[in-house]
C-alpha cells in the first residue's frame, strides 16, 4: 500500500476538508442513487406480500435447498474431477517423453481456448449426456485445464537449487517430484487453486442453461410462478446474496490462506502466481510480483 | 464441411454477432475498469469503498447469475431494452472488475519515484494518476487486459442461451435441420478460435510496440 499512497501527499487540513466534501458528494450520490432503486422496487409492488409469502412454504424452501444441494453437488464432482485430471495433465506436461508432453500441451491450449459452455453443450447435445454429467465434464475439462498448467508453474517455479541437490543425492525423477518438488509447490500453489475452484463454483450456475436442476434453476420456477404473482425480483434478492456469499467464502479462504504462506518460511522457494482464463499471448510475460 | 457451406450466413451472423458482443462490452469493460481503478487508488475514502465493493461483488457473482438477474430482471423496473444491450451489460460490468484489478496490480508496477517526482512538481491526484501513472502502467496491464478480454469473448457464450445472436446459439436451428451435430460444434469451435486468436494477435502487437521492454 505504500505504492498507492505515493499518488497523493497526505492531505493537508485545506485538503482534508476538500477530500471531505467530495466524499458527502459521493455519499450523497449513492444515497440517492440506493433510495431511487428502493423507490423503483415498492413502486412496482416487488414488496407485496404476494410475493414473498411463498418463501415461507415448506415445499418453496426444499426447493431452493435441494437447487443448492445440487449446486454443491456438481461443484463437488468438478473441484475433484478438475484436480485430478490437472494432474494427470500437469504430469504429462512435465513428462521427459516428447510425445506425451506434445499431446498434453495440445490438449491444455485447445480447453482453456474454448468457451466451458461450448463444451457444455457438446457433451450435452451431441453425446446426449445427462446435464450433470455434461456440467461435470465440461467444468472438469476446464478447470483441469487451467489447474494443470498452475500445477506445472508450480513445480517450475520450486528453485532449481532443491531439484539439483535431489538429484545429486541419487534420487529418480519420480523421487524427486514426489519428495522434493511437488510438497513445495502444493504450498506455494494453494492459493491459486483455490481461486480456480471459485472460478469452477461460479460456473456451475452454466447448468442452469442445460436444464440441470441447481439453485439458480429453482429459482426460475419459483419466479414464474403466475400465483405468486411472477416474484422474480424477490427471487433474485435471495438468491444473489448466497451464491456470492459462498463464492466470496471460497474467495477470502484463498486470500487467507495466501497471507498465511506469505509468513510461512517453508514456502519461500516458490512463488506461484494467480492462474489466468486461457492466456493465449505467447509472447508476453506477466509484469514480475512486487 | 457441408455445415459450414450451406449455412455459411447463419455461421456468419454468429460470428458477427460474438464480435460485436465482444467489442462493445470490452469498451464499457475498459472505460468502467479504468474508471474503478482510480476509484480504488483515489483519496477520497468512500470512492474507494465503492470500488472495492464493486470488485469483490462483481467477482464474485456467477455470470448466468449475472444475466438473469439483468436480462429478465431489468424488465420488471420498465425498464425495456433490446436483449443484445442487456446482454452488452452485463458482460461489460462483469468484466470490469477483472479489468480494475489488472489496471490497479499495473499501477502498483510503475515506481514509486514516479508519483513522487509528479507530486514535489506540484501535480494534483487526477494529474498524477492520469499523465504519470496510468500511461506508464497501461504499458504493463497490456497482457493482463488481453487474457481478461479473451475471458469475455469466451463468456459471450452464455449470452446466446438469453436469445441473443451469437456463435454458440447456431448449433440449435441446425440442430433441428438434422445436420452433423458433432461437425455443428467443430465450426462452431473454430468460430470462437478465430475470434480468440484475433484478440490475442492484436495484444501482442500492442505489447511488441507499447509495451515495457524487459
Amino acid at each position: 500500500m505504500t505504492t498507492t499512497t505515493a499518488l497523493y501527499d497526505i492531505p493537508g487540513p485545506r485538503t482534508r476538508q476538500r477530500h471531505r466534501l467530495y466524499g458527502m458528494a459521493s455519499i450523497l450520490v449513492i444515497v440517492a442513487l440506493i433510495a431511487w432503486i428502493v423507490y423503483l422496487l415498492f413502486s412496482t409492488g416487488q414488496f407485496t406480500a404476494a410475493k414473498w409469502t411463498p418463501f415461507t412454504y415448506k415445499g418453496i424452501q426444499e426447493l431452493l435447498l435441494t437447487g443448492l444441494g445440487n449446486t454443491l453437488r456438481a461443484f463437488g464432482f468438478a473441484a475433484v474431477f478438475s484436480l485430478a485430471f490437472g494432474a494427470v495433465l500437469a504430469t504429462g506436461r512435465l513428462s521427459a517423453h516428447r510425445l506425451i508432453r506434445w499431446v498434453s500441451t495440445l490438449v491444455v491450449e485447445f480447453f482453456r481456448a474454448m468457451p466451458v459452455l461450448v463444451m457444455i453443450f457438446f457433451i450435452y447435445v451431441a453425446l446426449k449426456a445427462e446435464p450433470l454429467t455434461a456440467l461435470v465434464a465440461g467444468l472438469t475439462l476446464y478447470n483441469g485445464s487451467v489447474l494443470a498448467e498452475v500445477f506445472r508453474s508450480g513445480v517450475k517455479s520450486v528453485e532449481s537449487g532443491q531439484g539439483e541437490a535431489a538429484y545429486a543425492l541419487g534420487m529418480r525423477k519420480t523421487q524427486v517430484m514426489m519428495h522434493v518438488l511437488v510438497p513445495q509447490a502444493v504450498r506455494a500453489m494453494l492459493p491459486a487453486i483455490i481461486s480456480q475452484l471459485v472460478v469452477a463454483l461460479k460456473d456451475t450456475s452454466l447448468g442452469y442453461l442445460i436444464t440441470y436442476e441447481e439453485f439458480l434453476h429453482a429459482g426460475k420456477l419459483i419466479a414464474s410462478n403466475l400465483d405468486y404473482g411472477l416474484p422474480f425480483i424477490p427471487v433474485v434478492m435471495i438468491i444473489s446474496p448466497i451464491y456470492i456469499g459462498m463464492c466470496m467464502l471460497l474467495s477470502w479462504l484463498a486470500n487467507w490462506v495466501a497471507r498465511r504462506q506469505r509468513r510461512n518460511p517453508k514456502v519461500e522457494t516458490a512463488e506461484v502466481a494467480p492462474p489466468e482464463p486461457g492466456t493465449l499471448l505467447t509472447g508476453a510475460h506477466r509484469p514480475p510480483p512486487t | 464441411m457441408n455445415v459450414l457451406l450451406d449455412n455459411l450466413s447463419l455461421y456468419g451472423d454468429g460470428l458477427l454477432g460474438t464480435i460485436e458482443l465482444t467489442v462493445f462490452a470490452s469498451l464499457l469493460a475498459l472505460v468502467l475498469g479504468f474508471v474503478m481503478a482510480a476509484f480504488r487508488v483515489a483519496p477520497v475514502g468512500s470512492l474507494r469503498a465503492v470500488g472495492t465493493v464493486w470488485v469483490t461483488v462483481l467477482r464474485n457473482t456467477p455470470l448466468t447469475l449475472l444475466f438473469f438477474a439483468v436480462v429478465l430482471g431489468l424488465p420488471r423496473f420498465g425498464l425495456v431494452l433490446p436483449f443484445k444491450l442487456f446482454a452488452i451489460l452485463a458482460l461489460g460490468c462483469y468484466t470490469s472488475a477483472f479489468i480494475c484489478e489488472a489496471v490497479r496490480s499495473g499501477i502498483n508496477t510503475v515506481p514509486v519515484g514516479q508519483g513522487e517526482a509528479a507530486r514535489s512538481l506540484g501535480m494534483t491526484f487526477p494529474q498524477t494518476l492520469g499523465d504519470i501513472v496510468l500511461p506508464q502502467a497501461f504499458r504493463s496491464v497490456i497482457p493482463p487486459i488481453g487474457s481478461t478480454l479473451i475471458a469475455l469473448a469466451k463468456n459471450s457464450a452464455i449470452a446466446g442461451a438469453f436469445s441473443v445472436t451469437e456463435l454458440l446459439g447456431v448449433y440449435k436451428p441446425l440442430n433441428e435441420l438434422g445436420y452433423s451435430i458433432i461437425w455443428t460444434f467443430v465450426w462452431i469451435a473454430v468460430g470462437y478460435l478465430i475470434v480468440t486468436l484475433s484478440i490475442s494477435a492484436i495484444f501482442n502487437l500492442l505489447e511488441k510496440h507499447l509495451g515495457v521492454a524487459r
